[in-house]
């Protein structure tokens, strides 16, 4: 079933005009509760009171206020509105950028955009935008908002991706970078050689919000009146046997190239630093107990 | 479209608290999370922070004597409800609703885990930009950061990401673990089946573009290229213009309300959590005890600024017996 656009817009690039409509990229799949009345069974409704004097008011009774030391500032809807930026149909792209440049901590959401009309245009622009491996900075107005977005090509198509702030994201200039003794060559060639023996393709498919199919599960086992026993689930599954196949095999590879290239070490040089003792032993244990409830 | 705002609107505390316990920061700077990355026989115990923080918090509704408003709940006839006389239900056929307790959504949640088992790792740029939902960062919180740093120089350097499912607050998470500059970040991912595809929408199949075409707009993307975004570029320019206006406001000594504190309104002055202090702690702590605690402390609010009620603290203060209920509604997505 095809989806219908939330908007359209033209996407303006130099002299490039590219008519675009935006999808929702994300189909958000939550298990939905409603607040009831217990005796009753009917839902809730929320309304706001006045915690002075437990007296309802309307909607269109509240006023919006600006905190302050001294209080509020009342902002008028008048006062609002002229805030509010003027509707338009443009999405300015002024700047291009390596695709690396805005991690993810700066996204919001994903919108796919379509084609509108000159399909051409579209779809040569998200092919220059993926050989180039960049992205545009573009700026609109939606819905009495103003966004600013990554443009970039995915697969062929264009996506808009909606940025945070600046001011909401967490910089990586003001965080230090944790310090201690430089890695030894064999560490690090020994954790190198770690994250290769796990080394995979990236494979989303595998992963289910088990949580969300029990619970969907109950309530409609529940419906037809029979309630079922529950029991903590053990959710380690599939992933961990596939780590514990992989512990077996590193444990092997620990064995064979391990003494002598100072592989244990890893472990065992943090334990020798003083109170770790108690954090790392077990760490090396672990891996037997449940290896040894796989195979079981 | 993502609408923060939406909040203040929304007709249903359920959809707000989920919200708010989503994408707020906990009371008090603590961490979201804490447990252990483990990679191969290494464990490493670390402490997870939002790599976000709101900032459009100090706008408030109103009523008119002035007080920020509270949420409570009525029948259809107007009659007050208890929260504790509240309960969730599932609608499965319109107007019929199946119980859901608490104690049964315990039962149905994952387990607790202390534990991201990086069980595979992948090209960091194999992961597709539309999987990433959340920022998170990542310090280590154990007597050493050797292990941590460890980790961070090899995922870095191989541009690698570590890949495991762990569960946090009762919900179940996909997470890629990634470094950059010494430090370890984890992205929430969404699941594959969260995501639409150009065909699942509908978009038309790929119209091959004539070589001119497509050498037009390069040459429009290069004339444009720059190194990188100046802050300026991502500004809140909304924001901005409400703040000027509230100044201005505020300098003529006009339209300022200063109601009495109620108890129980919708305007706990929380603290202002200052998560990078907070950050520099953890992080700083091996190398720079000293400096790093002098201003690890959480900051009182700053004026503007101020004023960030998290909704956590809200919901614990007006109905401490359904807490749990609002959790779970951010659990249950």
């Amino acid at each position: 079933m095809a989806a219908r656009a939330i908007w359209k817009g033209i996407l303006h690039v130099g002299s490039h005009r590219v008519p675009v409509k935006l999808y929702s990229a994300v189909e958000e799949h939550g298990v939905h509760f409603r607040l009831l009345h217990e005796r009753s069974r009917e839902p809730v409704r929320q309304q706001l009171v006045d915690p002075s004097s437990d007296e309802v008011v309307p909607y269109a009774d509240v006023q919006r206020g600006f905190a302050v030391p001294e209080g509020y500032v009342i902002l008028k809807k008048d006062e609002l509105d002229q805030l509010v930026p003027e509707a338009s149909r443009d999405v300015t792209i002024e700047r291009f950028v390596p695709t690396q440049k805005l991690g993810p901590e700066w996204h919001v959401r994903p919108y796919y955009l379509g084609p509108d009309g000159e399909d051409e245009a579209y779809f040569a622009l998200a092919q220059a935008l993926g050989e180039t491996d960049r992205e545009g900075v573009a700026h609109w107005v939606m819905r009495g908002h103003e966004y600013t977005g990554a443009l970039r090509a995915s697969d062929g198509y264009l996506m808009l991706i909606t940025l945070r702030h600046a001011d909401e994201v967490i910089k990586r200039e003001e965080l230090p970078r944790p310090e201690g003794r430089a890695h030894s060559d064999k560490e690090l060639k020994m954790a190198e050689q770690l994250i290769g023996a796990y080394e995979d393709a990236f494979d989303p498919e595998q992963y289910h919000d088990e949580y969300r199919e029990r619970v969907l599960a109950f309530v409609e086992a529940k419906a037809k009146g029979k309630a079922p026993r529950l029991k903590k689930p053990i959710t380690k599954s599939e992933e961990t046997k596939l780590s514990d196949a992989l512990a077996k095999s590193l444990a092997g590879l620990r064995k064979t190239g391990g003494e002598k290239a100072g592989t244990a070490d890893l472990g065992s040089r943090a334990r020798g630093r003083a109170s770790t003792t108690a954090q790392k032993k077990p760490a090396a244990h672990k891996a037997s107990p449940k290896k040894e409830r796989h195979v079981a | 479209m993502p609408s923060r705002k939406s909040k203040q609107t929304s007709p249903s505390s359920a959809a707000d608290d989920a919200a708010s316990e989503d994408s707020g920061q906990p009371a008090g700077g603590r961490s979201f999370w804490s447990g252990t990355i483990s990679f191969g026989l290494v464990t490493i115990p670390v402490e997870l922070y939002s790599a976000t923080r709101s900032t459009r918090s100090s706008l408030r509704m109103l009523a008119p004597s002035g007080n920020p408003v509270a949420r409570r709940y009525f029948t259809d006839e107007g009659k007050p409800i208890d929260s504790a006389a509240l309960a969730r239900g599932y609608e499965l056929d319109k107007g019929d609703y199946v119980l859901v307790s608490d104690d049964e959504l315990d039962a149905l949640a994952p387990e607790q885990s202390r534990d991201i088992d990086l069980s595979r790792f992948v090209d960091r740029a194999a992961i597709p930009p539309l999987f990433f939902e959340r920022a998170y960062i990542l310090a280590p919180s154990g007597k050493s950061n050797v292990a941590y740093r460890l980790l961070a120089a090899t995922l870095e350097r191989s541009d690698k990401a570590g890949i495991a499912s762990f569960v946090m607050r009762g919900k179940q998470y996909v997470v890629a673990i990634v470094a950059e500059e010494g430090l370890l970040r984890a992205e929430t991912l969404r699941f594959a089946d969260e995501l639409r595809t150009p065909k699942s929408i509908g978009l038309p199949g790929p119209v091959e573009a004539s070589a001119a075409k497509v050498k037009a707009m390069r040459s429009a993307i290069e004339h444009e290229q720059k190194a990188s975004v100046p802050d300026k570029e991502l500004a809140d320019t909304y924001w901005q213009r409400l703040e000027a206006l509230v100044e201005k406001k505020q300098k003529h000594q006009q339209d300022i309300v200063s109601p009495e504190p109620v108890e129980e309104s919708d305007d706990d002055m929380a603290e202002v959590i200052d998560l990078v202090a907070i950050l520099k702690k953890s992080l700083g702590q091996k190398s720079a005890p000293s400096a790093a605690s002098a201003d690890s402390k959480p900051k009182k609010s700053a004026p503007a600024r101020a004023a960030r009620a998290t909704k956590t603290q809200r919901t614990t203060k007006k109905a401490p017996a359904k807490k749990a209920p609002a959790k779970k509604k951010a659990a249950a997505r």
